[in-house]
């Protein structure tokens, strides 16, 4: 073959690489939303983080608004401290808002949802969650259920 | 009695001597063919051609195979994932398992059977038919003509044919699991980027598809280089780089995945 | 001699494994001259080129090359060296990816840096000395046994060499494509006034062109001299392989055991079979 024709099928295959990189970057990890660019940070404290984990959903009103950078245990109150990473663009939320652990689905994973409240005032960086609410948990739930049922 | 005994000792130490006295022939074969300047002029042509071949020649069987393995990870996955009513998280199944796991190992082995094995036979029979002797003679380098630009080729195709083998199953899966199965397309390709995160999976399938690529590579041009140079020699070297090739990758794909993923 | 020696091998020791190939050989390569190296099969004739071209290093014993000690050579004035020396293998050896002319040119492509036309009329040149020039665009597959030699000649002689090793460069060919390769190598050697050393087991062939001949046979030279002189020679050994008797100093038999050995037995079998 000629050495002309095997340059450009191979450029057109290293191009096809790229391209396979690119696609993976964008369409399958989502890298458009790259909380490593503009962010801020606010805490939350939670009595149970339940599965949350790092690099886990932020969102409000379904929209993700960013993700989670780390949970680590508060040694003085021994709350959870979740600490997430808000994109700077959403810098309107509201100072008295909350924030909630939600499971997707029944078995789904857990994920952060904001419950906005009413404060003329935004959530700024540093900032904490005046309102928290923890994880379901179903086994609790359930046997508290029983418990009472029993009670009865 | 003991004597008997002392063979069997000492046997096994010559053995054990024999590996290690062969993966330093392996390592310095390796040093010396890659290290010091190549002749662009000389060394880009060359290296287009073992692109060309090594590469591009093994695109169709890692393209098919991705399709397939990809459309099989969808069945599965739904009739596994709709028992928890949770067969949207299809996409998220397939892609972690492509990116972290199927892509570069499957490619890896692909590309063993494929590439390896060829270029094994290719230079064991340059060997035979005294090529490599006789380009010694006229004054050129073998090591620096013949395997580096082999080894390079290797070493590039072999991630890039990972990446097309992930991206060609992540579309076979959408291809069963959206258009067939009917799992709605804007949760495949959510769940999928909630979950994949570039850096850790992508960037770390990446990182596993260059070290199969090197060592597969390795091993097919060093066996090849290393062969006894008769037939029989040949098609004993070619086995032994299917078989060499195929273990180290999966081996090196569980060390690898324990340092990357394993929570420790 | 000295002075006109182009090779000196002096006192060579060579083992491969357990077998010693070279007991102290020792030997002379004159300058200009065609030298037949011959002996049986088997005794290492093809790794005295490879020593000479110091792609093997000899246990013992020195190998001047052009004034070289070729064993200690680092490998950049090794390689240099070997740009003076062509060699023809046995089989050929020609870079089965690359045509006829593609061959011919590469190490003309490798060690110069000549502008294509150049190499092209150099390429041509070297081809139809050999009778091919007509053959430039096949491919190696499709050569015949003599036309692969002829090729893989031309290959050879494309850097003007000062010396060129020829391996058993009869051995195989039909009656026509060795008299073409007897031709040639005299004609090459008469023209570019080459050294030339040859190894071979076809004694007619290589007497009538060599120069100077020797015979080597486990592991030592067991007879030299011009041509004329080793015809004449005493030792019954140089003899045997002259003329190829099947028995003599040179048994006709591997050593075994004694035959009744192994052969005591089967007689009794036989008989009882009968």
């Amino acid at each position: 073959m000629a050495q002309r024709t095997t340059e450009i099928i191979v450029g057109l295959f290293i191009l096809a690489g790229g391209a396979a990189l690119l696609f993976l970057a964008l369409q399958v990890s989502g890298l458009t939303f790259k909380p490593a660019g503009d962010t801020y940070t606010v805490d939350a404290y939670f009595n149970d983080a339940g599965g949350l984990g790092p690099r886990g959903r932020v969102s409000m009103a379904g929209v993700q608004v960013g993700q989670i950078r780390e949970v680590t245990l508060d040694q003085e109150t021994f709350q959870a401290r979740v600490v997430m990473d808000i994109s700077a663009a959403i810098d309107s939320i509201p100072a008295d808002s909350s924030a909630i652990i939600r499971t997707s689905g029944l078995l789904g994973e857990q994920y952060i949802d904001i419950s906005p409240g009413a404060d003329m005032q935004s959530l700024a960086d540093g900032d904490t969650f005046y309102e928290t609410q923890s994880a379901l948990n179903i086994e609790r739930m359930i046997s508290n259920f029983a418990s009472g049922q029993g009670g009865d | 009695m003991a004597s008997a005994l002392m063979n069997r000792i000492a046997r096994v130490g010559r053995r054990g001597l024999d590996t290690l006295a062969s993966l330093g022939r392996a390592g310095f074969f390796l040093w010396r063919s890659l290290v010091g300047a190549p002749n662009p002029s000389v060394g880009g042509p060359l290296l287009i051609q073992q692109i060309y071949r090594i590469g591009v020649l093994s695109l169709a069987i890692v393209i098919v195979s991705g399709l397939f393995i990809g459309m099989v990870l969808a069945l599965q996955g739904y009739t596994i994932l709709t028992d928890f009513g949770s067969e949207s998280a299809i996409g998220q199944m397939i892609a972690l398992t492509l990116l972290r796991e199927l892509g570069p190992v499957v490619t890896a082995l692909l590309f063993a059977g494929r590439a390896g094995s060829a270029l094994t036979a290719e230079i064991g029979l340059m060997k035979a038919t005294e090529q490599l002797s006789s380009m010694e003679m006229m004054g050129v380098d073998p090591l620096r003509r013949v395997m580096a630009p082999r080894l390079w080729a290797g070493f590039i195709s072999m991630p890039l044919l990972a990446l097309i083998f992930s991206v060609v199953g992540i579309w076979g899966g959408m291809l069963v699991g959206v258009e067939w199965l009917g799992v709605f397309e804007g949760s495949y390709w959510g769940n999928m980027q909630a979950s994949v995160a570039f850096a850790d999976d992508v960037v770390n399938g990446v990182i596993k598809s260059l070290v199969f690529g090197v060592a597969c590579t390795w091993i097919a041009v060093y066996q090849g280089y290393d062969c006894v140079p008769t037939s029989a020699g040949i098609s004993a070297a070619t086995t032994r780089t299917v078989v060499f090739s195929s273990l180290t990758v999966l081996g090196l794909d569980f060390v690898l995945t324990a340092v990357m993923f394993g929570s420790f | 001699m000295t002075d006109s020696s182009y090779i000196l091998l002096d006192d060579v020791v060579f083992t491969r494994g357990s077998r010693r190939i070279f007991d102290g050989v020792s030997l002379a390569v004159p300058r200009g001259r065609i030298t037949a190296i011959m002996g049986p099969s088997g005794t290492g004739k093809t790794t005295l080129l490879k020593l000479i071209g110091g792609q093997l290093r000899p246990d013992s014993g020195s190998i001047r090359v052009k004034g070289h000690d070729v064993p200690s050579l680092k490998r950049r004035d090794l390689y240099r060296l070997r740009e003076d020396i062509g060699m023809l293998f046995q089989s050929g050896a020609l870079f089965t990816d690359l045509s006829v002319f593609e061959n011919v040119a590469f190490p003309l492509r490798v060690h110069t840096r000549l502008p294509d036309d150049m190499i092209r009329d150099i390429v041509l040149m070297k081809l139809e000395a050999v009778g091919l020039r007509g053959a430039r665009n096949l491919m190696p597959a499709e050569l015949s046994g003599g036309m692969t030699r002829r090729v893989a000649l031309a290959r050879s002689i494309a850097l003007d060499p000062e010396l060129i090793l020829y391996d058993e460069p009869f051995a195989g060919q039909d009656p026509i494509a060795m008299g073409v390769l007897v031709k040639l190598i005299r004609e090459l050697n008469a023209i570019m006034g080459l050294t030339s050393v040859l190894v071979s087991h076809d004694v007619p062939e290589s007497l009538s062109i060599a120069d100077y001949a020797c015979i080597v046979s486990d592991g030592k030279v067991i007879g030299e001299g011009t041509p004329e002189a080793l015809r004449n020679h005493a030792s019954p050994k140089v003899q045997q392989f002259l003329h190829g008797n099947p028995d003599g100093p040179v048994p006709f038999h591997y050593p075994a055991p004694d035959a009744r050995a192994d052969w005591g037995g089967t007689v009794e079998g036989g008989a009882g079979r009968g």
